[in-house]
């Protein structure tokens, strides 16, 4: 170690004054644009300090004098996003179902804003796209327990099934097993009986004879909701029977295992919960699907008649999701 | 401070020499070494003059192509050439493309590195000597500051003067000029994506978006900084291109080649003293002076170089005057030199396998494209088969899948179209809110320049079997009867 400045012979950069064995390290200097911008940042960092909110207090922070806040801002741009989407919720929690039928930009708002609230509060329970899964009904289809119009779907919303509100929907399919109603063999022949009037009769191949001993126990049982013949009753969430769709599954075991225990699902009232533009959105969401019921909800008059272009187009087209002005 | 010396001594031709050091020789060359300023001499000559009007002809492309006007009909924009980032589109005269016909910009720049391939083939680096956009504002920024400062040995003196008002004065007045082109490039940048008309008056009026300015700015800063402080540091240290260019020529590519066959042995050369037993060369350096990338040219090629060829102009300048034949300094070959060397008769072969190649596959691209665009279809169709539910058992026994047609329509017309679906027998279209007419089709109307969305619900009867069943949408203009069609698939569940 010295004191006088030693440079390398061959480069002709100062060393660092340290010798091992022979060996000196050159103290090249830091590149000019390096340290310039090392200067300016350090510049930067305190002008950061003091205009924006930068180190933590004992009960809060420095605010910084421009006063930002991105929660606020966020805040802001929320309630800028309602404000500005309020006009299309109230035009949809004021409009007829006729009016809906007519009105394709109105559609178009009503299935996105559907599609997003049914993302975040139905999804779980129905699946995406209304697929359902055992014990949670599928909405893309055509079976409906309690009707597949706007109105009922949208009250069916509103109430939800045995959800506690004074007007929900309420069935009750009793626990014929667990609660000593039947015996199993009783349980064995009503299952056939059912078999053998739905639609998977040739499926589960029905045993005919097995279903003669359960004919009379089903009149007596089942007839005062599933009805005589097996067609079901909406007024009381009956389902059909007729056909091969189960919501506990339609295997002979799960058919079975559900006149066993009686197992009746509970839907939130979504009343509550959101407002009329929303339960409106997601009604049509849900009666768009596939499988809504077009008799009550009445046709526009230009889908009747010859083709009207820019009428008669249902929901999505021409409502400008990718349209440039 | 030391006496600046205008003529070199050592050059001994007292009319023609220039103390002149090339900064960036091969033996000044050092990777610590600071960077030390170049004062280019002005070059008369064919070649400058090609810069020139090189110079002229692409600025002004660069700025008056926003304002060329172009009509397409009422609400539509009416600039030539527009990026319209904001409605999804680029315009370009005749021409407009979708994003999704991205394609186009591809094959576009295809053809712009074959071409750039083909020209380093055929001549070296004629990009970087005459186009590139770094040489073309850094030779304009070199105009200013000669006309402010004056020529190399002016501008040298300058730099060393002590600060004086006059000095003050020229340095105010340049970087001014500077930064004035410099926003004029970031200002003329933006209206490649506005209405040229429209956003000149918002840029002054202070009405124009955050981004306008902040591109401007973002502009102004490096066409002055890259321009006028960092010139050829970017060609050197910056630009990949100087490295890829070692692949892309031969040893039969023109390039700017000093032909030490004839110039060497050099030296100083006094009038009436014989040319014998000795080169060309007198050594005075002025295809060094004119450099503006520092380097001289009689160390052979080299990575600085940019072939821009003033040192070819100020050579046959020299050439002229003393008497001997011009092109001592010219675009030449390392084989015509080294053939030369051996007493060989010298040529030019333009046409080898690597400049035939790049021409065919330009030919090639290019033949791709246009038959591409003549016989591009304004009507698209993109099917999205709903994923969730794969399929829905209706209570019936039917089977059905959903699915969001896009109906891609680039022409700047409404069209009625018919959509049929084939593929799987018995399957067809339900009514959702769409009329399903007599043949099973659904019509709607294609909004003009846009894309419609139609959810479509088909039906197929419970007997087509379990699995994946290949299914074609088609639409049919039911005007022109121009078609489109995309396939995708019916998806039927196994039993409950």
């Amino acid at each position: 170690m010295s004191d006088k400045i030693d440079r390398d012979d061959v480069s002709g950069t100062e060393t660092t004054g340290h010798e091992w064995d022979g060996i000196k390290e050159l103290d090249t200097p830091l590149p000019r644009w390096w340290l310039y911008i090392f200067y300016a940042s350090i510049v930067a960092a305190v002008i950061y300090w003091v205009l924006m909110p930068a180190w933590p207090l004992a009960n809060g922070y420095t605010r910084g004098l421009l006063n930002w806040s991105d929660r606020r801002i966020v805040a802001a741009e929320v309630h800028a996003l309602e404000a500005s989407r309020a006009p299309m919720f109230n035009r949809l929690a004021q409009a007829s179902t006729a009016d809906l039928a007519r009105d394709p930009e109105l559609q178009e708002f009503a299935r996105a804003a559907g599609e997003s609230a049914f993302g975040d509060n139905c999804q779980t329970c129905h699946g995406a796209g209304g697929a359902g899964s055992t014990g949670y009904p599928v909405l893309a289809d055509d079976v409906w327990l309690w009707g597949g119009s706007l109105d009922e779907i949208e009250h069916t919303i509103r109430v939800g099934i045995r959800s506690g509100h004074p007007d929900a929907r309420i069935s009750q399919m009793p626990a014929f097993g667990r609660d000593h109603m039947l015996t199993v063999d009783q349980i064995g022949n009503v299952t056939e009986y059912v078999i053998s009037m739905s639609a998977a009769r040739e499926r589960l191949q029905a045993d005919a004879r097995v279903a003669a001993l359960g004919a009379q126990i089903y009149q007596e049982q089942c007839a005062v909701c599933h009805g005589a013949t097996g067609a079901g009753d909406r007024v009381v969430g009956a389902p059909s029977l007729l056909d091969d769709v189960w919501l506990y599954g339609g295997s002979r075991e799960e058919i079975r295992r559900q006149i066993d225990l009686g197992r009746n699902g509970v839907m939130p009232t979504w009343e509550r919960r959101f407002d009329d533009g929303t339960i409106r959105a997601l009604a049509y969401y849900v009666h768009q699907m596939g499988g809504g019921e077009p008799d009550v909800v009445a046709p526009a008059p230009a889908q009747t008649a010859a083709p009207a272009p820019g009428i008669d187009q249902g929901q999505g087209s021409g409502a400008g999701a990718d349209a440039t002005p | 401070m030391g006496k600046v010396t205008l003529i070199d001594r050592r050059g001994g031709d007292e009319q023609h020499g220039i103390e002149a050091e090339a900064v960036n020789s091969k033996t000044a060359r050092a990777l610590y070494a600071k960077r030390q300023q170049i004062y280019p001499k002005l070059a008369h000559g064919f070649f400058r003059n090609l810069k020139w009007t090189a110079m002229v002809v692409l600025l002004a492309i660069y700025y008056v192509t926003p304002w060329i006007r172009w009509d397409r009909g009422i609400g539509r924009p009416d600039q030539a050439v527009l990026i319209d980032f904001e409605g999804r589109r680029f315009f370009f005269f005749f021409i407009e493309l979708w994003p999704q016909e991205v394609y186009y910009i591809v094959g576009l720049l295809v053809l712009a590195s074959f071409g750039i391939f083909l020209s380093s083939a055929l001549f070296g680096r004629v990009w970087c000597g005459y186009a590139c956009p770094q040489t073309v504002w850094t030779d304009l920024y070199i105009y200013v500051e000669r006309w402010i400062e004056g020529d190399r040995n002016e501008r040298m003196r300058l730099a060393k003067a002590p600060l004086s008002l006059d000095k003050v004065r020229k340095k105010i007045s340049k970087h001014t000029l500077w930064l004035a082109i410099a926003a004029a490039t970031g200002g003329a940048w933006v209206f490649y994506f506005a209405d040229a008309p429209t956003l000149f008056g918002q840029i002054f009026t202070g009405q124009a978006s955050a981004t306008v300015y902040l591109f401007i700015g973002l502009l102004t800063f490096t066409t002055y900084s890259l321009a006028g402080t960092m010139r050829e540091q970017v060609c050197t240290y910056m630009c990949p291109w100087p490295r890829i260019q070692a692949a892309m020529t031969d040893q039969h590519a023109l390039s700017v080649t000093y032909r030490a066959d004839r110039g060497e042995p050099r030296g100083p050369h006094k009038k009436n003293e014989t040319w014998e037993g000795r080169g060309d060369c007198i050594d005075c350096r002025q295809c060094v002076a004119v450099c503006p990338q520092g380097i001289d040219i009689r160390d052979g090629d080299q990575l600085e170089c940019i072939n821009c060829a003033l040192c070819i102009d100020a050579c046959d300048e020299i050439m002229v005057k003393v008497g001997r034949p011009k092109g001592l300094i010219a675009y030449d070959t390392h084989v015509n030199v080294e053939k030369r060397e051996r007493g060989e008769a010298a040529g030019i072969h333009l046409m080898r396998p690597r400049t035939v190649l790049y021409a065919v596959l330009m030919v090639l691209v290019g033949v791709i494209m246009t038959y591409a665009l003549v016989t591009r279809s304004t009507l698209d169709l993109n099917v999205i088969r709903d994923r969730s539910p794969p399929f829905v058992r209706l209570a019936g026994g039917d089977m059905r899948n959903d699915y969001a047609l896009k109906l891609i329509n680039m022409a700047p017309r409404a069209r009625h179209v018919r959509i049929s679906v084939s593929g799987v027998d018995g399957a067809h279209f339900i009514s959702n809110g769409h009329r399903v007419d007599a043949n099973g089709e659904i019509q709607v109307d294609a909004q003009p320049d846009a894309v419609s969305n139609v959810r479509v619900h088909v039906v197929a009867p419970s007997d087509i079997g379990a699995g994946s069943h290949r299914l074609r949408f088609t639409i049919i203009d039911t005007a022109t009867g121009e078609q489109a069609g995309s396939a995708s698939v019916f998806f039927a569940g196994a039993a409950p």
